[in-house]
């Protein structure tokens, strides 16, 4: 009688896992790197509760991180499809000149938004041709792709910086990185709300299905009748609009424009999408934990100094905080294989 | 009426000739096994047959009907009823069994965005159904990486036939499965062949070819140098004539 009750008991425990446990496990990665969040801001408002408890610094970070989220957010698509890109931070670059430059020229906003979004279309094409008509890697083509812009930026601008003949109250500062609901800057919304429309796009729309499925076996997919070439293409312009989208705002928010903006961006954005639990293997990423990641990695620098450590610790957590979440990842995608 | 008719296909790779002017032909509710040595020209034949290659020169025709071959495509062949299933490149591993089966065919609204849940309940009704994927807690949902080799095949065949293929064309199916495994592909081709479909089957093993197909076309380094009925040959017979044309080959003189 005793052994029977217990084996029931057993077996109603079993079964109230069994629901939980599918739900943990579809959502692991996100309560992961959701916990990873919590721990490290957790940590900074031990380190120093008075910064890390008031809004300020939270201002801050929704001040600084999404310019380099913004690009996070497409090396997630690039990394998904089992590729790479180095040129996004020269991009950001090449846009706020183009965009600068032709505004100085012209007085057009219009156009000058044309110039800053095309050069990162064009900059997206050309990469995606070298990569598949030609056939050269793409970590080889983005690392030329890289120099290439960057070296044009300084000799176009002679290396110095270009004011931006906008109003500080014009309405396209308002727009990008104007001031909304009592302090909340609009460039972070912008980056939210394209965090979601690119979620969707990657999980629940046709376009990240065959990006996902490209990355994942890319003869399946030719075989099964997808257009694996024009895949490619469309995630190199949409990496490549979105740096020039970063680099617009940038711009905009500095009203000027310096030749080597985005310099520096490359290793955080690509930390941003590693700690996220994006893998390097393609098929398969998160938006969200790329979104999560880019303000972990965007607030180290700050949450490290303000705990009473000197800034040199930064590249030691940084360097800690991508490998152990790495080596996490890892081993929970080896479990499920 | 021929199902498929294949003329006087040539295919160019660079300078070498994957294939020398073939003629090949598929009826309707036929089994035909392709059999020749690794290069003998059989994936590049069937690839061009589903539309993943272009030949260089030659022709198609479609129950009778002519085939643009310059627009030709993995689509256009899915349009007539022609689904290759390739044993490596039938399954996207870290995606879901629904992903899978709808791979380049999902069920979109308007916007391109997919119908999820409709596309998971017929992958269900699939696998319940006419894959007999019952137990070992699969679902829809879980992972292509995680199926065994047999139904990794199952998945790609049931794939075929969700969308209502007429000829499917196999190639190497049974490689790398159990026994137990392989006797659900061959069933899986003989109930194709009641079901009034048709089918190419690539094999390097002659007596699955000859347990289930109808004529057997027998390809060498880009020509087709026999072809026989099951009526007409015992399976000692073919299997003679196989490894005297294969052993002449390797002959100096």
């Amino acid at each position: 009688m005793k052994v029977t009750e217990d084996r029931t008991v057993i077996r109603q425990t079993g079964s109230l896992l069994g629901v939980a446990r599918p739900m943990l496990a579809k959502y692991r990665m996100q309560l992961a790197i959701l916990a990873l969040a919590a721990l490290v801001f957790g940590l900074f408002a031990i380190g120093n509760p008075r910064v890390f408890l008031s809004w300020p610094i939270y201002e801050a970070f929704l001040r600084t991180v999404p310019v380099v989220g913004l690009m996070a957010l497409g090396l997630t698509f690039v990394l998904v499809n089992k590729e790479i890109d180095l040129s996004f931070p020269s991009v950001m670059g090449f846009s706020g000149y183009a965009f600068a430059a032709v505004l100085g020229l012209t007085g057009s906003v219009v156009l000058s938004i044309g110039a800053a979004i095309s050069s990162g279309v064009v900059v997206g094409l050309a990469n995606a041709f070298m990569i598949r008509k030609v056939g050269i890697p793409s970590i080889v083509v983005t690392l030329g792709m890289m120099f290439l812009l960057r070296g044009a930026i300084y000799v176009l601008a002679g290396g110095l910086s270009l004011s931006v003949p906008l109003g500080r109250d014009h309405l396209l500062r308002s727009v990008l990185v104007g001031r909304v609901w009592g302090g909340i800057p609009a460039h972070a919304l912008w980056f939210a709300a394209l965090a979601i429309l690119l979620m969707l796009l990657l999980f629940r729309h046709r376009f990240g299905n065959h990006c996902r499925a490209v990355g994942d076996n890319e003869d399946a997919a030719r075989m099964l009748g997808i257009n694996v070439e024009s895949i490619k293409i469309r995630v190199f312009v949409l990496m490549g609009v979105l740096a020039a989208f970063a680099g617009l705002i940038e711009t905009t928010r500095m009203l000027r424009w310096y030749p080597s903006f985005g310099e520096g961006y490359l290793l955080p954005a690509m930390a941003a999408v590693f700690v996220g639990g994006t893998s390097m293997f393609g098929g398969e990423g998160t938006i969200f934990g790329t979104f999560v990641g880019a303000f972990i990695i965007g607030s180290l620098e700050a949450g490290i100094v303000s705990a009473g450590l000197a800034g040199f610790w930064t590249r030691l957590f940084y360097g800690l905080l991508i490998l152990l979440s790495v080596t996490f990842y890892t081993v929970v995608r080896k479990k499920r294989g | 009426m021929s199902l498929v008719t294949m003329r006087d296909v040539y295919k160019k790779f660079g300078e070498v000739f994957a294939l020398r002017g073939v003629n090949f032909d598929v009826e309707e509710n036929e089994v035909v096994g392709l059999i020749g040595d690794n290069g003998a020209g059989k994936s590049t034949l069937i690839k061009i047959l589903s539309g993943v290659h272009r030949p260089t020169g030659g022709e198609l025709r479609i129950r009778g009907e002519r085939v643009n071959l310059r627009r030709y495509s993995v689509r256009e062949a899915h349009r007539y009823g022609i689904e290759p299933v390739f044993q490596e490149q039938a399954l996207a591993d870290k995606q879901s069994l629904w992903r899978n089966l709808f791979l380049g065919r999902e069920i979109t609204g308007p916007l391109g965005f997919l119908k999820s849940k409709e596309m998971i309940r017929e992958t269900d009704s699939l696998m319940s159904g006419l894959l007999k994927f019952t137990g070992g807690g699969m679902a829809p949902q879980t992972h292509a990486m995680t199926l065994s080799g047999g139904e990794r095949q199952g998945l790609a065949i049931g794939r075929a036939m969700y969308f209502e293929a007429e000829l499917i064309i196999l190639d190497e199916p049974t490689r790398a499965l159990s026994v137990k495994e392989i006797g659900k592909v061959l069933r899986f081709v003989k109930e194709l062949k009641e079901n009034g479909k048709s089918c190419v089957y690539i094999s390097h093993t002659i007596s699955h070819v000859y347990a289930i197909s109808d004529r057997f076309v027998i390809l060498d380094r880009g020509e087709i140098v026999g072809e026989y009925r099951r009526d007409d040959v015992t399976e000692e017979e073919l299997n003679e004539r196989l490894s005297r044309a294969f052993r002449l080959e390797e002959s100096p003189e």
